[in-house]
């Protein structure tokens, strides 16, 4: 089915521009996704001799974690566990508008339109350095035994595609979940444990560097995840960053 | 000391601060309620006057009540800082504000509700601990020789809770009392590392059973008194 749309969406220029709001129609159908239906737009404004809206994408397949954009007020949209790539626009009714809005925090800077600059986050990941895995042949499989439960724990910590929709929902502005899933994924595993006190107090302190927000466990980060990463990968943060603090020997 | 010096000055730090002094002054809530209940007892506030003086003059609860009050004085100074910086974080906020599900609006919000407490506890110490610790407004009364005249702060209490604007100012405070353990109580827990799937469901499911009950019998008070002596 076809269906009309008005886009209201934010439009700067640059990032020291202010930016506001521009209404756009588009023609659109419920197949496409919310990207695809972007792109539609973006014809028509290039075939109109205007700026296209600068909106960031890459896999189209829900695991790149770069389509962050917030929709209606929520990150990647209305639809729980997913990107917004994996939106359709059968979510949508004919004559809606829509509202689009790149993510707000003081720790994403608004480059153009609907990008943000997330470099925050490869510089948290930086901060967690090295794991001591040797370089060489491939290790034996179950060399290392590992608990089903406790794989499963780090596999779904590991989830994380890093495209902040965390960071967007968060009242605080919070990198909290990220952070904590990139802690845990590797802290879960023995592999990960050997440099977990160093790792976990690093990462902790470049957050902050950044300017993220503190968690007061709201809960919207995981409500609005796109890979339902869960709550209590805050906590195990929280409780690594304690030893590394307190049981640590450096002093 | 470095390192104790950079744990504060963490954001989880100073999180871990919010919890530790908020399970304290859980507790207190508990403690002081139990207390309180006495100016229910139909004894026309003998046993709330003695246990008034005891709390004023026993030098252990002493000790304990400066504990008490740097805490109160330590949560609400951090919980500033918290909020500050977290709008700070947060920068410009988006033109639809659609909630998230599962969010709680008091967790949102326990800036605004913690001020609004302090806010309270300002009306209520002034009235009460101020009155009895700094002045002589009180009347005084004796049930023992030995003991001698104590204050009457028993007829304090059930003169304030004569004036329906004082027994309407305590019921708003307990119900803002009520949202910001809605959230603070199990929000403690989970700052300091505690989640497990054991476990969480009874912290959550007491915590909300503590955010109804506690304001709820705190509130009890004015309003049988009210009842009973205006």
């Amino acid at each position: 089915m076809d269906m009309k749309l008005n886009i209201k969406v934010w439009r700067q220029k640059n990032s020291s521009a202010s930016g506001a709001f521009e209404t756009y129609q588009v023609n659109a159908n419920e197949h496409m996704s919310f990207l695809e239906m972007l792109d539609v737009l973006n014809e028509d404004l290039v075939s109109k001799k205007m700026e296209p809206i600068a909106f960031e994408h890459d896999c189209r397949e829900g695991i790149c974690g770069t389509c962050c954009m917030v929709i209606n007020g929520r990150p990647h949209g209305p639809n729980a566990g997913t990107t917004t790539c994996q939106l359709h626009m059968r979510f949508f009714k004919d004559g809606d508008t829509i509202v689009v809005e790149p993510y707000r925090a003081k720790a994403f800077p608004v480059l153009k339109d609907l990008v943000v600059d997330r470099a925050a986050f490869d510089r948290i990941i930086q901060a967690g350095g090295y794991i001591s895995v040797n370089a060489g042949q491939a290790p034996d499989g179950n060399s290392i035994p590992i608990g089903k439960e406790r794989a499963a724990r780090a596999f779904e910590a590991a989830a994380c595609i890093g495209c902040g929709a965390c960071v967007a929902a968060c009242p605080n502005g919070s990198a909290m979940l990220f952070t904590s899933a990139k802690v845990s994924h590797l802290g879960l595993l023995p592999q990960g444990e050997v440099e977990s006190e160093r790792r976990v107090s690093a990462m902790v302190a470049q957050m902050d560097k950044e300017g993220f927000g503190m968690c007061s466990n709201v809960g919207a980060c995981e409500a609005e995840c796109p890979k339902e990463i869960k709550l209590d990968n805050i906590a195990f943060l929280n409780r690594s960053y304690f030893k590394s603090k307190f049981k640590g020997r450096e002093a | 000391m470095k390192w104790l010096v950079e744990f504060f000055s963490s954001g989880i730090g100073k999180k871990l601060l919010m919890s530790l002094t908020g399970l304290f002054l859980i507790i207190f809530l508990v403690v002081h309620l139990a207390g309180n209940l006495q100016l229910l007892k139909d004894d026309n506030g003998q046993s709330f006057n003695i246990y008034a003086k005891f709390m004023t003059s026993n030098p252990l609860i002493k000790t304990v009540s400066y504990g008490l009050y740097f805490f109160i004085l330590l949560h609400a100074v951090v919980g500033i800082l918290i909020a500050w910086s977290n709008k700070q974080a947060k920068g410009k906020g988006y033109a639809v504000s659609a909630s998230s599900p599962n969010t709680s609006w008091a967790s949102k919000n326990m800036a605004l509700l913690g001020t609004l407490i302090l806010a309270f506890l300002f009306i209520h110490m002034g009235d009460f601990w101020y009155k009895m610790k700094f002045t002589d407004l009180l009347p005084y009364v004796t049930y023992d020789a030995e003991m001698g005249p104590i204050k009457n702060l028993y007829a304090r209490t059930a003169e304030a809770f004569s004036d329906p604007l004082i027994v309407i100012t305590y019921l708003i405070g307990m119900a803002v009392l009520s949202f910001h353990l809605w959230h603070g109580f199990q929000s403690a827990f989970q700052t300091l590392g505690i989640n497990h799937p054991k476990y969480s469901p009874l912290i959550r499911a007491a915590g909300k059973a503590f955010a109804i009950l506690i304001p709820l019998a705190y509130a009890i008070i004015p309003i049988w008194h009210y009842f009973n002596h205006a």
